[in-house]
């Protein structure tokens, strides 16, 4: 199986239903991509496939074949993603644990809706669980990175 | 007492497993400073180190876990200031597991309050050495020579960068420490400053190794099923199923150990697989059939009602007295009474528990994301029947912790099972195990009785509770709460009134109980809290003004002459009273910077709580709005006395964090039992907040004070729940007296 993660072909010799997050974790070593719960309910695994952001607990290897994957790794190796350097100028991780998914899912968010209303951050974000509670952050963060900085919510 | 003494790079080489190249301090501190709430014997030593090396670099052993607290960087903080060091040459270095390390456990929010004036006498006497050193190399005066900003500069503007100091420095003799100032705090560079986490870089770029990303070459991937009942046994199980699926290496029974629980492993049946999803998918076959033992009669609905009936029914064993309680009820005017159940809760960090074992040349060796290396370390040379120097315990980063990760069970099952394959073993808990197998936070219920005068001021206060005690994991069949429990508040309360008692029942354990973030403040706090609430209404005045009108005059308290020994969280209450004032300087804070008692629109309402904790002082006030059997927090708000405060913008974060970990367990947080098994198994089921469910407004704010250093992890949870329901109230007029509030409202 042929995969493009992070702007490299891979190889994959493993079974076809092979969540992609373990194929990732356990068979690229890429392990910025965290296990949260397993079932498409936290977010903590969060890629983009073809630049749509998936779970990719939920995501069998085989639907990412001949496709592109980005992970966290392959935002920017430096954290110069206007998504990364919003979420340092805001101080935003505690444990850091949920933060790989936070950020994979508020680029997608961004790249879709560049200057996102706070219901749109709010729906869009549901999705990845922060069990330390950084959430107020990830929001201010998202707004400065769309260059809506400085504006109070509502 | 502590003692600060520079040591050989060698023995330093020898403790750390860090080689220096100048300078190596080592700071002890012993004794009762060290007892904590939970877990550390009197006595203990804690070790601390400092070194400095020939190319400047600074580096600070930071010898706590990092969960999310951002201790490894506020500790380094503390003296990297005191040392005059610039902070971009200052490392970070996490310790081993070591006895010479003394107690590392993170727990009890005390890493900062702890270590603070050792920390800030480490970085003094370092400075001190450098400055001699630099005195000594220019035949100078020590009084023309001071550190800034990593150098020692003259008077007459000759400067040496620490580095050229540190060989000379480590020859000198060490400064005497009663001479050495300290700074004051107007000086500070970086104590009270919002400094950076040291892993904000890595934690952006996916660059860290939490528990779960450990990987050694050889190693297998561990799934185990665990016995779905508290002492159950395996029966049988299909070993060769498990065995043809794709992947497998071995399946090992993992045979469970009679209570009390402590820290073993659960009975289980383990896969061990090439990787993780062949371990996962071939525990599907496993087909374990139970013998389900005595506790799965446990159903946890029922039980709380008979702890509530028990508490509302009868006298108890007194813990704390004053005045004549039920003469002054039957005095009273106005009787109010109330029963609050608070059921289990399971921790759930995002990381679920991970380690790794690997034993090899007669050592082991653990990696896991443990708040306690030295249990671990302990708990595995026990099991292994190894001696505790032969283990070695790598603290990797924690993804949360919130007290789960102080219980090294999940390094042990690593550890059994990398001694009978003799390959490292990584042993990986899903959700579903985190949630079904955790040491959950206890349930409790309470009964409130409380008699008013006819001006509306209280004058007895009797309060009975009934809460399976976390002793019960370390001695079998202990069912009554602890003076440090119940110092917990319930046994603390602040209140100015002639006539109290509080009494305890038993309650008997069918799960593992443990520690989780704030422990038994949640439910206490909720009972003595939305109890004041009543009595306010039911005296008419204003909840905010009733608070302080019942904590009453300013005051240190003294609980001796009540029969009752409070704890303090494991410090004096000479170093650490229990202040009034500052009690109710939160409340008038907080409510200061709110219109607080102005008329809101229909269904609408504030609520107010405030505690201590943790040697800390916290109010929150929240604001509520219930529309068509719907509960919104539209705002929360919490003032935080934690006295010095080293990272504002860390404790801020904290909390943030506090208010949204409360805010969970108010709105969602339960875990049931039915017939002795849990019955919620992940975030399905077992919610925890959302973005789209967090108050466009969190508001934090902490008091300004150089009183000493007190927790900031904890102590903001436990008044969150009780202020919702408050607001509830103040809203509809409906009291809620049991959490997850989403049993009467959609959240
Ligand atoms: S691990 Fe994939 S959504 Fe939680
Ligand atoms: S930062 Fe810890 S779970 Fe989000």
């Amino acid at each position: 199986m042929k995969i493009t993660i992070n702007g490299k072909n891979q190889e994959l010799d493993i079974a076809p239903e092979v969540p992609l997050l373990w194929a990732l974790r356990d068979h690229l070593q890429l392990t910025g991509t965290k296990f949260g719960c397993g079932k498409g309910l936290c977010g903590a695994c969060t890629v983009h496939l073809n630049g749509t952001p998936v779970r990719s607990c939920q995501t069998p290897v085989s639907a990412a074949a001949g496709k592109e994957v980005l992970t966290i790794e392959g935002l920017s190796v430096d954290a110069s993603h206007p998504v990364q350097v919003a979420w340092k100028e805001h101080n935003v991780p505690q444990c850091g644990y949920c933060q790989s998914g936070q950020i994979m899912s508020a680029v997608a968010l961004l790249e879709r809706t560049p200057t996102p209303s706070d219901v749109e951050i709010d729906s869009a974000m549901s999705g990845n669980i922060c069990r330390c509670g950084t959430y107020t952050r990830i929001r201010t963060a998202i707004k400065q990175a769309s260059g809506q900085a400085g504006e109070e919510q509502a | 007492m502590s003692t600060i003494c520079k040591i050989s790079r060698r023995r330093f080489l020898a403790l750390t497993g860090v080689s220096a190249s100048g300078m190596v301090l080592m700071g002890s501190v012993t004794g009762s400073a060290l007892a904590g709430v939970l877990d550390t014997p009197q006595g203990s030593t804690l070790n601390l180190f400092v070194s400095v090396n020939a190319d400047g670099v600074v580096e600070i052993i930071a010898h706590r876990s990092e969960m999310g607290t951002g201790i490894r960087t506020s500790l380094p903080q503390i003296v990297a200031d005191e040392m005059e060091a610039d902070w971009s040459r200052v490392k970070v270095i996490q310790g081993l597991a070591n006895a010479d390390y003394g107690s590392q456990n993170t727990d009890g929010s005390r890493s900062v309050r702890d270590f603070y004036q050792i920390m800030r006498q480490m970085g003094a006497a370092a400075r001190a050495s450098l400055e001699l050193a630099a005195a000594n190399r220019w035949s100078a005066s020590i009084s023309d020579v001071a550190a800034s900003n990593h150098q020692i500069i003259h008077r007459d503007g000759r400067r040496l960068d620490f580095g050229e100091l540190a060989a000379d420095a480590a020859e000198l003799p060490l400064p005497d420490m009663a001479q050495l100032p300290l700074k004051e705090s107007k000086d500070f560079r970086y104590i009270g400053k919002d400094i950076p986490i040291v892993d904000l870089q890595d934690m952006c770029t996916g660059n860290t190794t939490y528990g779960i990303d450990v990987r050694i070459p050889g190693m297998l991937f561990a799934s185990i099923e665990r016995t779905p009942v508290l002492q159950g046994k395996v029966i049988s199980f299909d070993k060769d199923a498990a065995l043809k699926a794709p992947g497998v290496v071995d399946v090992i029974k993992i045979k469970g150990q009679p209570l009390p629980s402590m820290f073993h492993a659960l009975e289980g049946v383990a896969v061990l697989a090439t990787d993780s999803y062949s371990a996962l998918k071939a525990r599907e076959q496993l087909n374990i059939s139970w013998d389900r033992g005595t506790h799965a009669t446990h159903n946890s609905n029922v039980y709380l009602e008979e702890l509530a009936a028990k508490v509302s029914a009868g006298p108890g064993k007194v813990a704390r007295e004053r005045g004549d309680t039920d003469a002054a009820l039957g005095k009273a005017t106005k009787i109010v009474e109330a029963t609050y159940l608070a059921p289990y809760l399971a921790h759930a960090s995002m990381e679920p528990p991970v380690a790794t074992a690997h034993l090899h040349d007669g050592i082991c060796e653990i990696w896991a994301c443990t708040q306690t290396p030295q249990k671990t370390q302990q708990t595995v040379a026990a099991t292994l029947g190894m001696d505790e120097k032969a283990v070695t315990v790598h603290v990797t980063l924690l993804g949360g912790g919130f007290g789960r990760k102080s219980k090294p069970d999940f390094s042990v099952e690593a550890a059994l099972l990398a001694r009978e394959t003799g390959r490292p073993v990584q042993v990986t808990w899903t959700r579903e195990d985190d949630i079904r197998h955790d040491y959950f936070h206890s349930c409790s219920a309470q009964y409130y009785k409380g008699g008013l005068d006819e001006r509306g001021e209280l004058i007895a206060w009797l309060a009975r509770e009934a809460t399976p005690p976390i002793l019960s994991i370390f001695q079998a069949g202990a069912n009554m709460q602890d003076d440090a429990s119940l110092s917990q508040s319930f046994g603390s309360i602040p209140f100015a009134v002639a006539n109290l008692r509080l009494e305890s029942h038993e309650a008997d354990a069918h799960v593992r109980i443990g520690w989780m973030r704030s422990v038994f403040n949640i439910p206490y706090v909720f009972g003595i809290g939305s109890f004041m609430d009543e009595l306010a209404h039911a005296a008419g005045k204003d909840p905010r003004d009733f608070w302080l009108e019942t904590i009453g005059a300013d005051r240190e308290l003294e609980f001796d002459e009540e029969g009752f020994r409070f704890t303090n969280y494991g410090r004096s209450l000479a170093d650490f009273p229990y202040a009034t004032r500052r009690l109710k300087g939160v409340i008038t804070q907080l409510t200061d910077t709110l219109p607080w008692g102005e008329a809101l629109p229909e269904g609408q309402g504030w609520g107010l709580c405030a505690a201590r904790s943790f040697l800390s002082y916290v109010a929150v006030a929240t604001r509520v709005e219930v529309k068509d059997g719907r509960l919104r927090v539209m705002e929360m708000h919490c003032m935080m006395d934690a006295g010095t405060v080293v990272n504002p913008d860390r404790v801020h974060a904290q909390m943030e964090g506090a208010m949204i970990f409360g805010l969970s367990l108010a709105l969602m947080g339960e875990i049931e039992f039915k017939e002795g098994e849990p019955v919620q198994s992940n975030f399905h089921d077992y919610p925890v907040a959302r973005l789209n469910q967090v108050p466009p407004m969190v508001k934090t704010h902490i008091v300004a004070s150089d009183a000493p250093a007190s927790g900031v992890g904890e102590p903001g949870v436990p008044p969150v729940a009780p202020s919702i329901a408050n607001a509830i109230f103040a809203a509809t007029g409906q009291r809620i007296r049991e959490f997850p509030f989403n049993k009467v409202f959609s959240v």
